[in-house]
């Protein structure tokens, strides 16, 4: 009991610590990397508070993929910014504004359930048993797809950020690594690890802690190592298999609510059909998410085709 | 057939497409446009509606509720969106760089999907997702042109939405946490003025200002929309930036009365008023032809907000009720179809004499008379003068404060509208000179891109003269503090 209270106080003063230490640092990529830290305890913290699925998002999200996209953003960016300077006034309402946040949390009533019981009543209904799965895929799946489209989007607008007589060529630096040099072979050998790993996550989402977006990151993490390491190219942003890939999920996702409204509401599942159905929407979903994101990491196109 | 989740499924299914499609998406709106309108137009003849997505109620899903409100802002925006696309196909069509075509058809499905969401949905987290769909949509438009300019512009634009994305969330997150439902009905039945509460209106509130682009969070609009291409620019000035002051509406006349009060409304009275002026004397400071229709957005943002001191205000002294409410409403709407068509004609105008400087305009109203008579019949809306829609709502509004005997605010629309007929009247003088400056050649332009701002133009004046409809329409389910006010 005490050991673990120590642990959460040590966690929180860790991560408070490595948040200042990233806003604080000088130079543009020691906050980055400061930042993945943060992102990292940050995921032990949802783990500590029993939100396991949020710890693998933040995991895989927030502290891999964005750190991934930091520092491809740092590393491009040629005049490091002027370092941080203290500011009085700023500072002032931060602290005012942190302030009343922390009186506002602080006068909520401690424990609420929420709507843990109301999930917990319509999960047998819903197809799944990780009720985290049955609230993003069934419950509230709409938001869900609208945030798998609002990914699609924001690459169509990377995308418009290339030259005019380049948009539709190959994003990415061309790689020249060694063959059976380090990274060379690991990219060789991560890849079906990785590829299972992926697929277990997605998977497993439906019973336990795992889903489209988390797998979605390991696929990508996967595929952008086999590109950094010379064993596949960035395909060029014309062909259409990859676009179809890029809407693939969302396109499932959609023709699936729609196919609700046949029998019931639009975005509903028969319980006899759900499972099958959330499954395929899961899997689909998996694919178009990993190609996006690795494509939002290797950014506009930059190359002809 | 009126499902309100069809007119959020079937942009949808469009913006896929569209990535798929590329360039082609451009023929998708030929079906989207008249299908959208008809659908909309069902809608409206069926509210009020309720659809529980998936068949779950809130608070454990999601609903969608068609009111009045909803209605006649869904049917604007099928037609704003139905005519932008036709003259996008146009516009772009004959663009030598395909990648602005391409990248066009799925950011303005987006908007478009986004808009109806925000409009049909009352639960916080889900509007905070067609939030984010519209904001990352927008800038990616900001920044379709690639100049040096237009990028710093989409970045200044992405950073004020990405601070009012941020306050919105964490509201949310405090109101989840203190009454367990996102759900704005629901929300509304249990509402109590609390601390966490008061801070969650406000971070809401303060992020839908900055996305909203209400004085004094302005400073990103200007350069935005007046450098995004001409259709874009329309979207941005019609729809967007009008969503996030729709929410804001909905949650203060909606969910949030209890918490409103004298300082409430002298607050986002004093912001509207602020922006009305500000906007005003810049755009009348600009010396080109988009600028100033970008600042006079600013301006006509700003008389939305005086909707909070004059709802409610003179109660029974009035023939009707919830007058201001629904002059502020009639506002939106007529600024919506008026402001769409201005930039669609200052596009047209831009094609055809290959500049938007105000000096270099002399002449071109005889090389597109149609786009040029489009423009001064927008700036007769806009101006407020009769029988537009803008005459319309100012007249709600202006009598109001007049019975309430608050000459203040009444001084403000008056000020602010010879503001406008100033404004204005450089750009349409400019267009109507009849020597061309010196070595000015004007292009040929297809005849779409005259006829679609002149359709537009002609609804924003339709909706003074046929305002019995749209009038009864907006009623419908109205809440009961557009009546009674915020006190």
């Amino acid at each position: 009991m005490i050991a673990s209270a120590a642990f959460d106080i040590l966690l929180c003063l860790l991560i408070v610590t490595v948040a200042v230490g990233s806003v604080a640092a000088r130079d543009l990529f020691g906050a980055v990397a400061l930042y993945i830290v943060y992102g990292l305890l940050l995921a032990i913290g949802w783990v500590r508070l029993g939100a396991v699925d949020v710890g693998l998002a933040e995991g895989a999200i927030g502290a891999g993929l964005t750190g991934v996209l930091l520092l491809g953003a740092a590393a491009r960016l040629k005049a490091a910014p002027d370092p941080p300077r203290l500011r009085i006034v700023p500072l002032l309402l931060c602290l005012a504004v942190s302030l009343g946040l922390g009186a506002a949390v602080l006068s909520l009533s401690v424990p609420q359930p929420g709507l843990v019981p109301l999930v917990q009543e319509n999960l047998a209904a819903s197809g799944v048993g990780n009720p985290v799965t049955a609230v993003l895929l069934n419950f509230r799946g709409w938001d869900t797809l609208v945030e798998s489209v609002v990914l699609v989007v924001a690459l169509v607008g990377v995308w418009a950020l290339a030259p005019d007589d380049l948009w539709d060529g190959r994003p990415g630096a061309a790689q020249r690594v060694k063959r059976d040099a380090v990274l060379n072979t690991f990219g060789r050998l991560l890849p079906p690890v990785g590829l299972m790993v992926g697929i277990y996550i997605v998977w497993i989402g439906a019973y336990a802690p795992g889903g489209a977006f988390q797998a979605g990151t390991v696929l990508a993490a996967v595929w952008l190592l086999a590109i950094m390491a010379g064993v596949a190219e960035p395909p060029p942003v014309r062909r259409p298999l990859w676009r179809a890939l890029l809407v693939l999920g969302p396109a499932v996702f959609l023709l699936a609510g729609l196919h609700g409204t046949l029998w019931g509401a639009f975005m509903s599942f028969a319980p006899a059909k759900a499972k099958t159905m959330i499954m395929a929407i899961e899997f689909t979903l998996t694919l178009s998410i990993a190609v996006t994101l690795a494509m939002l990491v290797l950014g506009r196109p930059r190359r002809p085709a | 057939m009126a499902e309100p989740g069809l007119l959020v499924a079937l942009p949808l299914a469009a913006c896929l497409a569209a990535v798929f499609l590329g360039r082609r998406g451009a023929l998708l709106v030929w079906v989207t446009g008249p299908l959208m309108l008809v659908l909309t137009w069902q809608l409206a003849r069926a509210i009020p509606v309720v659809e529980p997505l998936g068949g779950w109620a809130p608070p454990l899903g999601i609903a969608l509720r068609a009111d009045g409100f909803a209605a006649a802002f869904l049917v604007m925006t099928a037609l704003v969106a139905a005519v932008v696309g036709a003259y996008a196909a146009t516009y772009f069509a004959a663009d030598p760089r395909p990648r602005r075509a391409a990248a066009f058809w799925p950011l303005f499905y987006a908007v478009w999907t986004a808009v109806n969401l925000i409009l049909l949905g009352r639960d916080l987290f889900n509007l905070y997702v067609g939030l984010e769909l519209l904001t990352l949509a927008g800038v990616a438009m900001v920044a379709l042109d690639g100049r040096a300019a237009t990028l710093a512009a989409a970045l200044r634009y992405l950073l004020f939405a990405l601070f009012g994305s941020v306050t919105f969330l964490i509201g949310a997150a405090l109101l989840y946490g203190r009454y367990a439902t996102l759900d704005m009905e629901l929300l509304a039945v249990a509402l109590a003025p609390d601390t966490a509460t008061v801070a969650a209106a406000a971070l809401i509130s303060v992020g839908l200002l900055a996305k909203a682009a209400i004085f004094p969070f302005h400073a990103w609009l200007p350069p935005a929309h007046a450098g995004a291409p001409a259709p874009a620019s329309a979207l941005l000035s019609a729809l967007v930036v009008k969503a996030s002051v729709l929410i804001l509406f909905r949650l203060w006349f909606d969910v949030l009365p209890p918490l409103a009060g004298a300082l409430l409304n002298a607050l986002m009275g004093g912001l509207g008023a602020m922006a009305v002026l500000y906007g005003s004397v810049q755009a009348i400071r600009q010396d080109r032809l988009k600028p100033i229709v970008a600042y006079s957005t600013v301006a006509q943002l700003g008389y939305l907000l005086l909707a909070f001191p004059l709802a409610g205000a003179a109660l029974g002294a009035q023939p009707w009720s919830a007058g201001a409410w629904t002059g502020a409403v009639f506002h939106a709407l007529s600024h919506g179809l008026a402001k769409a068509a201005m930039f669609l004609a200052a596009g047209t105008i831009m094609l055809a004499a290959g500049t938007d400087r105000l000096d270099r305009l002399g002449g071109v109203a005889k090389a597109v008379p149609v786009a040029s008579f489009a423009f001064v019949i927008a700036a007769v809306s806009l101006m407020g003068l009769p029988p537009s829609g803008g005459f319309l709502a100012k007249y709600l509004l202006l009598t109001y404060a007049f019975a309430a005997q608050q000459a203040g605010w009444a001084a403000v629309m008056v000020v602010g509208g010879l503001l406008a007929a100033v404004y204005l009247a450089r750009p349409v003088n400019a267009l109507m000179r009849a020597a061309p400056a010196e070595g000015a050649r004007f292009a040929r332009v297809p005849a779409v891109l005259q006829l679609a701002p002149l359709l537009l133009a002609l609804a924003a004046m339709l909706l003074g003269i046929l305002s019995f409809e749209p009038y009864r329409l907006i009623q419908v389910n109205n809440p009961a503090a557009a009546h009674e006010g915020l006190q």
